[in-house]
């Protein structure tokens, strides 16, 4: 792989760019990989990657059926946030956030991983005394977050109304080494990183069975044919219902729409992800200038990848409460992901019924902010049978009654 | 140079001149004018620079598509950023100025951007930055903001109104030209509701313009008859500048109407939202121009040969002395001709065709123009404005044959549908080889609820390119739908029209076809993003294949026209460098808004202090007026404390505090969740619900019950009286109301939709007082009426009757340890009882107190308070309420959870009382320290604070917490860290603090 860098680009602006070469191979499958990963989102790329790069195991298919980074990945607010209440999820939002930190160095692609901190806003006492306590369970976590108070929120963000007439703001919890990355860019980094090794990416290969002998997988048909395995990753988010249905057994996850909207473009105007959950609305600014909001969540499941127009009402209502200034600001886009989300709220990353079968999803809103921890755990998982990050993140969790809510300290928004 | 022409404009009234602003110049244009229109009759030919590289930019297109002419709008409260000055109608007084550039338009420090551009191709920001680590946060990514964005960001609070509006139609027709007038009409025609809305000021859309005749009539004779006929028709709607922004599943269309943008400060709101349902929706939108890829289309003077032509006939606006056309179809004659017919110089027409035969070519000839067939543009000359072209062969690389002066170029590419509004739920699109355009297949259209296509078009948006054609489609389109909704159609055929015949297009995806890479780094295809067809290029190259890998990639089509102008020029280039056909490659997807519309627009009127209306109790002013600090509690405000003066919070507090233990409290208790469960089965309902027995309750008695989820955690607490034998009254927490009542009609509705059980919220029904202390039974006596005393009202029971005269309901319960009551009136009689209270408890000490005494007084008493001791986590055993959970009932809700192995763990971490060595009050939320680290290296804990409070009654700090194993440990220290490093050690005690035995309540 010849490495990006101003040399390279000053080296290919005196020949017109004309020999740049393909980021990422495009292979046809071969009969037998080691590994078959389904899905080449975020999360099946960074899984992909961390097995070839922790596990030197590169015999490895990736097989996507549409576009690499086509589904929630190129879809989500690209919000990257640590400051989760319980053990477990901060232990690998962490470890996701402390892995963004160094990814561009690591993928030789600029994932522009900005560490603008984000602040989730108090407005009511209840949240206050949540932020209080995630505060508290953060720092005996190693998550590096403090509570401030509106002052200080007005200070970082001066376009928030701290006085608003419903709810003021009261204080925040303030992550600064949270922050944003290119969406895009993470899925395309880990594909390029992932293609020099050796693993073979392949687009527009749908999954249509999953083949098994006994009680263990053998492989997988698809519309480029049939392909062989020892083991096999199921990473697909919103339709991971399916491919299970495929393998063979049930899975706790829903599927629903959740929205997003940008507005047009304007000026640097805020430095900071805001997140208000009293009002249900979150907002950033992206490097092009447009403000990225976050919208709701379908009441009913389905696979649209559209949702219904009163989120957006209510979100974008929320937002000028928070934000007055963006009333004259007009919207330039909205859309929909499908969302696979669990009882708890919290993701999957777990053996299956099928021996040699593993899945990771149920990532529901947040999966962006997790993608490198979730393919280093996953990885680890699939390599060596068990991984401290995602034991405990099981399956069994809901016979169990072992759940991992998280929704005191994120609210709704995840 | 451009310029107004003496006579001539369709739009102007030139009797209403209209003086505005533009960066800081007063210029004058008349009523009808556009901004852009206006902009130009005053010779601004350069109005913004592009994204990236800051290069000079002029008006391009005279509609929504443009992407050039941004401005900053307006001022202080009514500024707005990146406003269209093609669909901005001016008026007097209006103030725009250009957007992204510094220090000024015309001298850009931005600029430097394009000098280095062979350096910054697409996707140059993915392969560099990225060493050292610290510098993309500090150096770059500033750097990169800073030139990003293009308008200002408004400061000030929007000082306009806006409003929603719900409307309902079988049909509605979207697009005010010919054929969404004559689709209306044929949908009309037998009674059915239609509703007929476009986007601009103008009815009649291009046919005007581009001539021909209607049914022997000039093209705006027709156009008016047909809106005489339509506004006459009293089952007809018509809206103008209103813009269908997006199709939604199931017939839900939002429309986006500009009320009082050209009318500011007439009081009207500024825009409106209109949220449509519509039986069949027939989208008549129009085809839109597509630019020509070469050298130098996009310097300031190049424009859209149909916007040109829109410029000279609408608005009389020169574009320039001398205008050289260039094109590969024959629509773009009818701009030559115009100019020609306007009195300006047409040097040359550049058709890339091998020839041009038909009827326009031909009256251009006649007219005396140049034609040059199998020509194209090698170059545009110039910087800020069009100096010449340089001519070449299409065929060739580009070599230059002849050069010509000039000072515009209209330029056509052919024509593309407008297919969003079709494409946004659904519709799908074929490749029509003949037109060279993607248009809606008829066959996959959007599918409503009854499995019918609810989304049709009409004209050229379904790709019908001749006024004949148009009308026909347009007729059958609006009687399609009429029949589908079992009105028989009109009889009337489809107007008849005439028009010149017109020669076959060829497409021209580049000019020339062979241009070597220097060429191919100058022709643009987004024009505000700066993407090139180098640069789609070269994202072919790198991989980017999908159409949406190459529009993340490059940013064609995310500039604030989405695409309008981009989308199908960038992916025939793709096509072509992938060597695949343009269908194969498809489009990006096609979301909404069709055009931006305003955030103020999507929030309609609730904003401010109807943003969410707050739930206000009967008692709420009194509260307001004695010095009530508000906290929002759910939808409500609750009064915190009542602060006098020179008083702290945390004085006032304890004062209340110590004041009802002692004496006599008065808690306003309405907000608390009230629901009524009847029927026969009420009971069997209850028992599932609560994890206690309820069926067994006694009319006349109460019980606290808790309720749990199906996954065993539980959701809320409170109060339950039986009324009657089929009659339950069931407290809430006041933020649990809505949920709770909505739970139980889910399972209701979805599992025992068979059982005999009403359940009603009447929570805002009553008010409810709670009266607390040592004198509380004295007070009630004082007021007279029914028998409050030990024996005829005893600890959890209620009663009917009247106390000072007020119908009551009085329930002998606690929440605080102290004798209380919680007395019940109509919400009516609310602030009378209050005022009774107050005045008639003087004598006894009286004095109000908020939720901040509430919950110390609870927690002084160990009483758990849902949302502190629980968090969505918390089961009822680890609270120490295994006396709430019946042992005899089958099943409640929950009951199967809590028997999982982790449920029944004995190392769940347990209700305790926590008390700090040194009286001080533990810090809220703090975790207690264990020993280690688990294998994620995170530092092990073993409980936690749920609630803290200084007690004033103990004098001293309290607190309730859930510790490992904590009801075996009392009496152990355990150490609480804080956030600085230090830590407060805190014993394990039981979490009754106060008259653990009951003396004070039950008496």
């Amino acid at each position: 792989m010849r490495r990006y860098s101003a040399f390279a680009i000053a080296r290919e602006a005196a020949r017109h760019h004309q020999g740049w070469e393909r980021a990422w191979r495009s292979p046809e499958p071969k009969k037998k990989y080691d590994i078959i990963i389904v899905g080449a989102g975020g999360h099946g790329l960074a899984t992909a990657y961390y097995l070839g790069k922790n596990h030197g195991l590169t015999n490895i298919a990736v097989l996507e059926k549409g576009w690499l980074g086509g589904g929630n990945t190129g879809r989500n607010t690209t919000i990257i946030r640590s400051n989760y209440l319980q053990d477990p999820s901060a232990a690998i939002y962490e470890k996701a956030r402390s892995l963004y930190e160094t990814l561009s160095q690591d993928l030789n692609y600029n994932i522009m991983f900005s560490p603008r901190g984000v602040m989730m806003l108090a407005q009511t006492q209840h949240e206050i005394r949540g932020y209080q306590r995630t505060a508290y369970a953060n720092a005996l976590q190693g998550v590096a977050t403090e509570f401030i108070g509106p002052q200080r929120v007005k200070e970082l963000c001066p376009i928030i109304e701290i006085g608003g007439p419903r709810y003021p703001v009261l204080g925040a919890l303030w992550q600064p080494r949270g922050g944003t990355a290119r969406h895009d860019a993470v899925a395309w980094g880990y594909a390029r990183a992932c293609s020099d090794m050796g693993i073979d990416i392949i687009q527009q290969c749908e999954v249509t069975a999953i083949r098994s002998q006994g009680d263990k997988v053998q492989g997988v048909t698809t519309t480029k044919g049939s392909i062989d395995c020892d083991k096999l990753g199921i990473v697909v988010a919103g339709n991971s219902g399916v491919l299970a249905d495929m393998a063979g057994f049930r899975l706790p996850l829903e599927s629903v729409a959740r929205q997003a909207l940008v507005s047009e473009p304007i000026k640097p105007c805020m430095d900071v992800v805001v997140m208000a959950n009293t009002v249900h609305g979150y907002m950033s600014q992206s490097d092009k200038g447009e403000m990225v909001i976050g919208g709701g969540t379908d009441g009913h499941n389905n696979y649209t990848q559209r949702g219904s127009f009163h989120h957006i009402e209510e979100t974008v209502r929320a937002l000028i409460e928070t934000f007055p200034m963006i009333s004259r600001l007009k919207m330039l886009r909205q859309w929909g992901g499908i969302v696979d989300v669990t009882g708890d709220r919290s993701p999957i990353l777990s053996k299956t019924p099928l021996e040699g079968c593993f899945i990771n999803g149920g990532w529901g809103t947040g999966g962006f902010k997790a993608i490198p921890g979730s393919g280093w755990a996953m990885a680890e998982l699939m390599a060596k049978g068990a991984s401290p990050l995602a034991a405990a993140f099981g399956l069994e969790r809901f016979r169990e009654g072992r759940f991992i809510d998280e929704s005191v300290a994120a609210g709704v928004a995840h | 140079m451009s310029t107004r022409l003496a006579t001539g404009g369709r739009f102007l009234d030139r009797n209403q001149p209209r003086v505005f602003t533009f960066n800081g110049t007063d210029l004058s244009g008349f009523a009808g004018d556009t901004l852009a229109s206006a902009l130009l009759a005053n010779g601004r030919s350069m109005v913004g620079r592009s994204f990236k590289y800051h290069r000079p930019r002029g008006i391009v297109a005279s509609g929504a598509e443009e992407p050039n002419a941004l401005v900053n709008l307006g001022q202080g409260a009514a500024f707005e950023p990146n406003q269209r000055a093609t669909t901005t109608e001016i008026f007097a007084g209006l103030k725009a100025e250009s957007q992204n550039h510094w220090p000024s338009l015309e001298f850009d420090i931005g600029a430097l951007n394009n000098l280095v551009s062979r350096f910054l191709p697409a996707g140059f920001y993915y392969k560099t930055f990225i060493h050292p680590r610290a510098a993309w946060k500090h150096v770059f990514e500033p750097i990169i903001r800073h030139s990003a964005g293009l308008g200002r960001a408004p400061k000030e609070r929007d000082a306009d109104r806006y409003e929603h509006f719900y409307h309902f139609t079988d049909v509605l027709v979207i697009g005010g030209g010919v054929a969404g007038l004559q689709a209306a009409r044929a949908a009309a025609a037998d009674g059915g509701r239609v509703l007929l809305i476009e986007q601009s000021a103008q009815w009649g859309g291009r046919a005007p313009v581009d001539g021909g005749q209607i049914d022997g009539k000039d093209p705006e004779v027709w156009i008016n008859d047909a809106l005489e006929e339509l506004e006459k028709a009293p089952n007809v709607t018509i809206r103008r500048r209103t813009m269908g922004s997006g199709v939604y599943d199931h017939g839900y269309v939002l429309g986006y109407e500009r009320i009082a943008d050209h009318t500011p400060g007439d009081t009207r709101p500024r825009h409106r939202l209109w949220r449509i349902r519509a039986a069949r929706v027939i989208t008549a939108t129009g085809a839109i121009e597509r630019p020509l890829s070469f050298a130098g289309n996009d310097i300031p003077g190049v424009m859209l040969a149909s916007a040109m032509r829109d410029y000279v006939v609408n608005y009389a606006v020169s574009p320039g002395d001398r205008t050289v056309v260039v094109t590969n179809n024959d629509d773009a004659y009818r701009t030559a001709i115009a100019l020609k017919n306007a009195g300006l110089d047409v040097p040359v027409i550049l058709d890339a065709r091998p020839q041009a035969e038909g009827d326009l070519p031909r009256a251009a000839r006649d007219l005396g123009i140049r034609i040059e067939t199998g020509r194209a543009i090698a170059r545009v000359k110039g910087r800020k404005s069009v100096t010449g072209v340089a001519i070449c062969a299409q065929a060739g690389e580009g070599a230059v044959l002849e050069e010509i002066a000039c000072d515009a170029v209209a330029m056509s590419g052919g024509w593309s549908p407008v297919v969003h509004l079709w494409s946004h739920c659904g519709g799908k699109l074929i490749w029509d080889e003949a037109g060279a355009f993607f248009r809606p297949d008829p066959d996959r259209a959007p599918i409503s609820h009854d499995g019918q296509p609810f989304v049709a078009t009409a004209g050229a948006a379904s790709g019908q390119m001749t006024l004949a054609e148009t009308l026909k489609d347009a007729d059958s389109a609006g009687k399609v739908a009429s029949r589908a909704l079992g009105l028989a159609a009109g009889r009337k055929g489809a107007p008849k029209a005439s028009q010149p015949q017109e020669g076959p297009i060829t497409p021209v995806w580049m000019m020339p076809q062979g241009a070597g890479p220097a060429l191919r780094q100058k022709m643009w295809l987004d024009y505000q993003n700066d993407v090139k067809v180098s640069d789609v290029q070269l994202a072919a190259r790198e991989g980017y294949e999908s159409v949406e890998h190459t529009k993340r990639y490059t940013t064609l089509g995310m500039a604030t026209d989405q695409g309008k102008l981009s989308n199908i020029n960038g992916l025939a280039v793709l096509s072509g460098a992938l060597q695949n056909d343009i269908p194969a490659v498809g489009t990006t997807t096609f979301r909404p808004p069709y055009t931006p519309i305003s955030m103020g627009a999507i929030a309609g009127e609730a904003r401010g202090d109807i943003f969410q209306p707050i739930r206000r109790t009967p008692i709420h002013d009194w509260h307001d007026d004695n010095g009530a600090e508000w906290e929002p509690v759910g939808q409500w405000r609750r009064p915190y404390t009542y602060r006098r003066a020179g008083e702290s919070t945390h004085d006032a507090v304890m004062r209340e505090v110590k004041n009802t233990r002692q004496h006599l409290g008065l808690l306003d208790a309405s907000t608390l969740g009230k629901i009524i469960v009847k029927g026969p089965d009420a009971g069997r309902f209850l028992d599932m619900i609560y994890t206690n027995m309820m069926s067994t309750l006694k009319p006349g008695r109460c019980r606290y019950g808790l309720m749990c989820s199906e996954n065993g955690f539980l959701i809320d607490d409170g109060v339950v009286a039986r009324i009657d034998d089929d009659t339950f009254l069931c407290h809430t927490t006041t933020g649990g109301a809505e949920r709770i009542h909505g739970h139980m009609e889910e399972w209701l509705q979805t599992e025992w939709w068979d059982w005999k059980v009403y359940t009603a919220n009447i929570t805002e029904q009553l008010a409810q007082i709670a009266v607390v202390g040592p004198n509380a039974r004295k007070i009630l006596e004082a007021l007279g009426g029914m028998d409050v005393s030990a024996d005829a009202l005893p600890f959890m029971a209620w009663a009917d009757g009247q106390i000072g005269g007020f119908d009551a309901r009085i329930y002998r319960i606690s929440f605080s340890g102290e004798l209380s009551y919680e007395v019940a009136v109509p919400a009516s009689q609310g602030r009378a009882l209050w005022d009774r209270l107050i005045e008639t408890g003087q004598e006894f000490g009286v004095m109000p107190y908020g939720t901040e005494a509430l919950h110390i007084m609870r927690a002084e008493k160990g009483f758990i308070m849902i949302g502190d001791e629980t968090d969505g986590t918390v089961i009822p055993q680890d609270l120490g309420l295994n006396w709430a959970i019946s042992k005899k009932k089958d099943d409640y809700l929950g009951k199967r959870a809590q028997a999982r192995s982790h449920m029944t763990d004995p190392d769940r971490w347990k209700l305790v009382g926590l008390e700090t060595t040194d009286g001080s009050v533990l810090p809220d939320g703090a975790y207690a320290r264990g020993s280690g680290t688990n294998e994620n290296g995170q530092k092990t804990v073993i409980g936690r604070v749920t609630s803290t409070y200084y007690s004033p009654t103990l004098d001293k700090g309290i607190a309730m917490g859930l510790v490992l194993n904590g009801p075996d440990r009392m009496g152990e220290v355990i150490n609480f860290p804080a956030l600085d490093g230090s830590a407060t050690p805190a014993r394990i005690v039981s979490p009754v603090f106060y008259d653990p035995e009951g003396e004070k309540q039950n008496v």
